[in-house]
């Protein structure tokens, strides 16, 4: 249970530049998620954090005492690998333990049959034994302590995973896309197991995945990366509702949020109190699904064509075609409201403070800099 | 196992319980009648031919040869020349099974990561694998001449007197299990790298998380255990090699001095071709391929049996 302060890392694979400079404190109990598209660095962050990795440049602090120089036995984290990483030759309850048995017994106490002569190793190991069997119980996987890998589904090759990093009580758990192989339906299951265990737990979790979904589901706090560098730190909520950048705003929320191109924009802008918006050069108007309201044409603004129906049961995205533009617009809307058709034209009005305005290179425009941009 | 899959492959209709139609059947046979051939003609039909010779006294070249029953086999029991022989070959296989192995399995855990001083290494290492054994023999026999060998030569610098190594009875045959260790642990090196290639960063990376702390603990927790299928076949194979040791023999020793490399084949040769005791000969082959069968037998159930289990 600590804070993690992640100072000025950079890294690079051969010439190519894969962390720009990273900065990122995580409070102790907090669970952060690094959110990104692949390729975007966070697996190498969790790596370096893990000691897995060195970094090129910058400090690592754990609980306030800098680790760069330890090696990743010595940090005392636990990490949980998107492959799981289990040892295929050993049960459950052996694998559980082996965080264990590697830190209390000596090399000589590990020994398959010498180990277990001394009174003393015999001891510990019990000690282990019932330690491996509280954290199955805890997972729910007291019935698979006999069992091998091979013979475990992913579901539960993921919860012994989860149960050989939290055997020891680790100052932090780091994951690496842990639910990325499971199917969708088990993904959710996990996805409330993983944030009750953190509740329970009160432990640091740095979690990584390209999943949004999941960082907005399970995160204290959402850190967004792309490029080598980190975008934007904040709650789900902040991330969500307030993106700083245009790429943040189209990583974030699903359905994608709605970008409209120069023509739109300006239709759009046409309706604000701030005339000046309008004028500055590359302007990128956006908004969500469920900001936008369907009106009839006449009312001016944005007219788009119904082209698709997405009926999701609790909520129907109605896709709209809008001239001079190649994405279409979605619009959230009640499915019990009056039925549209294809091909109907619709009027789009976005009510002024749900538009969040990007200039050219997709930094966020908030109203007095637009003032001023104007 | 991979018989099986195979087999589930090849057929043309879903293993459903259906009966194939009279076409599909005849097609089915056409398509394994070349490789059944080849293995009837090349393989069932010699061996059975050894089998048949060895329950006679046909002598090579003779024009009539009678049914002798178990004759050589009983003679076999009782031949000293036999026994040493097998004992030999026993021993020769333990110390090159051992050797060749370990050394094999050390090289690749050396040379690991790959660069391009590791290639070079396995290229060298890989040579002697490459190379005819009976030209390399005879280079061995000049490095072990006793009066201008190299390595009497060596040994002399630090003081040792010279030793007559392929005319002594208690260092013949060690002489030729480092040759043979030499020869072939090279080829299990290419096996273990192959193997050792085949185990994910995950597991290191997990090794290193938990704690295992020195090189022997993440060998004893990773590399060891996931390298045991290759090391079961490495063993398998370096056996049935070791026990077909001949080439060295042949060139260097010719089975002395006074028995002390005798070994199977180069005892069967020697019955068959030197002496032109033919029945004699195929009986030792038959024992030879008895001996060789349950190896592989013994594999392949092991094999199987970690496959279960896991």
């Amino acid at each position: 249970m600590s804070r993690i302060e992640i100072d000025g890392i950079t890294k690079s694979f051969g010439r190519r530049p894969v962390l720009k400079g990273i900065d990122l404190a995580i409070a102790q109990g907090e669970f952060m998620a690094l959110v990104g598209p692949s390729g975007c660095g966070k697996s190498t962050l969790l790596r370096i954090i893990a000691g897995l990795e060195r970094e090129d440049a910058g400090s690592i602090r754990l609980a306030g005492k800098a680790v760069d120089h330890l090696p990743a036995r010595d940090r005392d984290l636990a990490m949980v690998f998107q492959s799981y990483a289990l040892y295929p030759h050993l049960t459950v309850a052996e694998n559980i333990a082996v965080p264990l048995t590697m830190r209390r017994l000596t090399t000589a106490q590990r020994l398959p049959v010498f180990g277990r002569l001394s009174s003393r190793s015999r001891a510990v190991r019990r000690e282990i034994d019932a330690e491996v069997v509280q954290a199955c119980a805890m997972l729910g996987i007291g019935d698979l302590v006999d069992r091998k890998p091979g013979q475990l589904s992913g579901g539960q090759r993921q919860r012994v995973a989860l149960g050989r990093a939290m055997v020891r009580a680790p100052k932090a758990f780091l994951m690496d896309e842990p639910l990325s192989n499971l199917d969708a339906k088990l993904r959710v299951e996990m996805r409330s197991e993983i944030a009750r265990l953190h509740r329970r737990l009160e432990t640091t979790f740095v979690y990584v995945t390209h999943d949004q979904a999941e960082a907005m589901t399970m995160a204290d706090r959402i850190a967004v990366m792309m490029d080598g560098q980190l975008i934007q730190v904040g709650s789900p909520e902040e991330i969500y509702a307030d993106p700083s950048d245009l790429r943040v705003a189209e990583f974030i929320g699903s359905p994608k949020i709605n970008v409209a191109g120069a023509d739109a924009a300006r239709a759009l802008a046409a309706r604000l109190d701030d005339p000046g918006m309008a004028l500055v050069p590359g302007l990128r108007l956006a908004f969500r699904a469920e900001a936008a309201k369907l009106v009839d044409p006449s009312h001016g603004g944005l007219v788009g064509l119904v082209v698709h129906l997405e009926n999701l049961g609790a909520d129907l995205h109605v896709h709209l075609a809008i001239e001079g533009q190649a994405a279409p617009i979605i619009v959230r809307r009640d499915p019990h409201a009056p039925r549209l058709r294809l091909d109907e034209r619709c009027g789009i009005v976005v009510p002024p403070e749900r538009l969040l305005a990007f200039d050219a290179a997709g930094s966020r425009l908030r109203a007095p800099q637009m003032r001023r941009a104007a | 196992m991979t018989n099986a899959v195979l087999i589930s492959g090849a057929s043309p209709v879903p293993s459903t319980g259906k009966r194939r139609r009279p076409h599909e059947e005849v097609a089915s046979w056409f398509l394994v009648a070349p490789a059944a051939s080849l293995i009837l003609l090349l393989l069932i039909l010699p061996l059975a031919a050894v089998l048949g010779l060895s329950f006679t006294d046909y002598q090579l070249g003779a024009r009539a040869w009678s049914y002798v029953g178990a004759a050589n086999y009983a003679a076999l029991a009782n031949d000293p020349v036999f026994w040493r022989s097998v004992g030999n070959t026993a021993t020769y296989a333990v110390f090159v099974v051992l050797g060749s192995t370990g050394l094999g399995l050390g090289v690749a855990l050396m040379l690991g990561r790959s660069s391009l001083l590791t290639q070079v290494w396995r290229t060298v290492f890989f040579l002697p694998v490459m190379g005819s054994l009976i030209a390399m023999a005879i280079v061995w026999e000049f490095m072990l001449h006793p009066t201008f060998g190299l390595i009497n030569a060596a040994l002399g610098l630090v003081g040792f007197a010279p030793v007559n190594w392929l005319q002594n009875g208690d260092t013949a045959l060690g002489v030729l299990a480092v040759i043979g260790i030499w020869q072939q642990f090279g080829f299990n090196m290419v096996l273990f790298l192959a193997g050792l290639s085949g185990i994910p960063q995950s597991l290191h990376d997990a090794a290193e998380m938990d704690g295992a702390a020195l090189a022997w603990d993440r060998f004893q927790l990773v590399t060891w255990p996931l390298l045991a299928p290759v090391t079961l076949f490495v063993v398998v194979i370096s056996t049935i090699r070791s026990f077909q040791v001949f080439d060295t023999v042949h060139a260097l020793t010719k089975g002395g001095p006074n028995k002390a490399t005798e070994v199977l084949l180069y005892t069967m040769y020697a019955e068959g071709f030197e002496f032109f005791r033919t029945g004699y000969a195929a009986a030792i082959a038959v024992v030879f391929v008895m001996a060789m069968l349950l190896l592989t037998l013994a594999k392949v159930f092991i094999a199987e049996k970690r496959i279960h289990s896991q």
